[in-house]
């Protein structure tokens, strides 16, 4: 095996971003702006708030063969309309719960605070991410269940 | 109790304090308790209460060919009378709307696969420490007794029943929790039998019957089941009151109420909220704190 097919047969997780439109869309984008170089392996969703993410738009994103998810938003206090993170706060708080008992890996669900200004930290968070799932190696028993299905 | 609660509900119908009385009456193949609606005072013997009431009424009082029929006078146990409470603080009926017949309750036995009594009690039940419904307009039966039965249970009410298998399922690995709920979920036919027993599914159209586009898939299959059982128990987070229907219910025997038990432990634990405890109260997911905890969030 040359060189070439090694480098395309290698594992390149699949990360799923759910993020929202007034921060953390902003500091992704500024993370371009500034020239901050983050893996590709990331696929950005924006969405108006992270009040707005459904709990079953995570179980999708497995479903579709995510390995790891992202979900990110606006600092407590912070949120274009006031309250929407506060809300997803306390959801995600719970369903971590759920998804403890169901057996689903945690270390395999993000959530931040990125705010419109933190490109930095956007590109420090997503190139960890990779990282680690790319050590994890993909989500096998996600992958098992849908292709049994 | 029985005659009682059958006198109770003749005076209320004949009095025209109610119009349908919602009770449990013998009316499945082999005499199995159900389900049974009394308009006619001289219909009350139709009514029944024994250890075989598994399920919940109160899932009736939202429908709307019930409604049609006018004011209910519903029969409910300790757990049930929860439901109630929560519906009334979800807006969903008027607590003045109902005439809620509480009913002291020892305990509910499981049943087998053909519907038959086990002798063993639900887990719920063996953890129970309200024996005697709260914020009823009639509570029927001897309430000293129903106080001795809570303060028999208290003591290890968090370590038998239900919250024994949650605790034993809790401390296996993460890969062997998915594996027990692969094999669990499996046995699913998605017969939404969980969804119609459940007293807070009250949606008129359910995610889980749309399909433009599907957010779940409608028919049974395993990466769907997943989908479905999760959403079905996130749903009633911070709501679910634990009456166990949702598991009476299910045709393959699936534990759906560990997953509820988790959520109602975890808004217990983390927000000191018990779900139908009062009436007015604000549900736990429509509101918020500056200060909830999110060392989890980076």
């Amino acid at each position: 095996m040359n060189a070439e097919t090694k480098s395309t047969d290698a594992f390149e997780p699949k990360i799923v971003a759910f993020v929202c439109n007034w921060c953390t869309y902003l500091g992704a984008d500024l993370a371009g702006t500034n020239r901050l170089e983050y893996p590709a392996n990331i696929r950005i969703l924006r969405l108006p708030c992270t009040g707005r993410v459904d709990f079953n738009l995570i179980v999708k994103a497995f479903e579709i063969g995510a390995d790891a998810v992202l979900v990110s938003g606006c600092h407590p206090g912070d949120c274009h309309y006031t309250a929407g993170n506060f809300h997803a706060r306390r959801r995600w708080d719970l369903f971590r719960e759920l998804l403890d008992t169901v057996g689903i890996d945690l270390n395999r669900v993000y959530f931040s605070w990125i705010s419109a200004a933190e490109g930095a930290k956007f590109q420090k968070l997503v190139t960890e991410i990779v990282d680690k799932t790319r050590e994890m190696g993909p989500y096998e028993d996600y992958k098992k269940l849908v292709a049994e299905s | 109790m029985e005659t009682e609660l059958r006198n109770a509900i003749r005076k209320l119908l004949e009095e025209k304090t109610v119009d349908v009385a919602i009770g449990y009456g013998r009316v499945g193949v082999n005499g199995a308790v159900g389900a049974t609606f009394v308009t006619n005072p001289d219909d009350v013997d139709r009514l029944v209460w024994n250890n075989e009431c598994r399920q919940n009424l109160a899932t009736h009082l939202t429908r709307a060919e019930i409604k049609k029929l006018g004011k209910p006078a519903i029969v409910v146990k300790a757990c049930d009378a929860r439901a109630v409470v929560v519906l009334c603080n979800e807006a969903q009926i008027k607590r003045e709307d109902v005439y809620v017949i509480g009913v002291v309750c020892d305990g509910i036995e499981t049943a087998d696969a053909a519907g038959n009594k086990t002798g063993a009690l639900m887990g719920k039940c063996l953890s129970c420490v309200e024996h005697a419904a709260k914020n009823v307009d009639l509570l029927i039966g001897d309430e000293a007794a129903a106080k001795a039965l809570d303060e028999k249970n208290a003591p290890n009410a968090k370590s038998v029943g239900h919250y024994e298998k949650l605790a034993k399922l809790r401390a296996m690995s993460q890969k062997e929790r998915f594996e027990y709920w692969r094999e669990q979920f499996s046995k699913c036919i998605r017969c939404h039998a969980c969804r119609q027993n459940c007293p807070l599914c009250y949606c008129n159209r359910c995610v889980a019957d749309k399909n433009r586009p599907t957010r779940i898939d409608t028919s049974s299959s395993l990466k769907g089941n997943f989908a479905w059982n999760i959403l079905r128990a996130f749903h009633l987070a911070g709501r679910c009151v634990g009456c166990g229907a949702c598991a009476a219910a299910c045709p393959a025997g699936i534990e759906l109420d560990l997953l509820n038990l988790t959520l109602a432990n975890a808004a217990e634990d983390q927000f000191g909220y018990v779900s139908g405890k009062e009436l007015g109260e604000l549900p736990l997911i429509g509101t918020y704190s500056p200060t909830d905890k999110e060392e989890f969030i980076r």
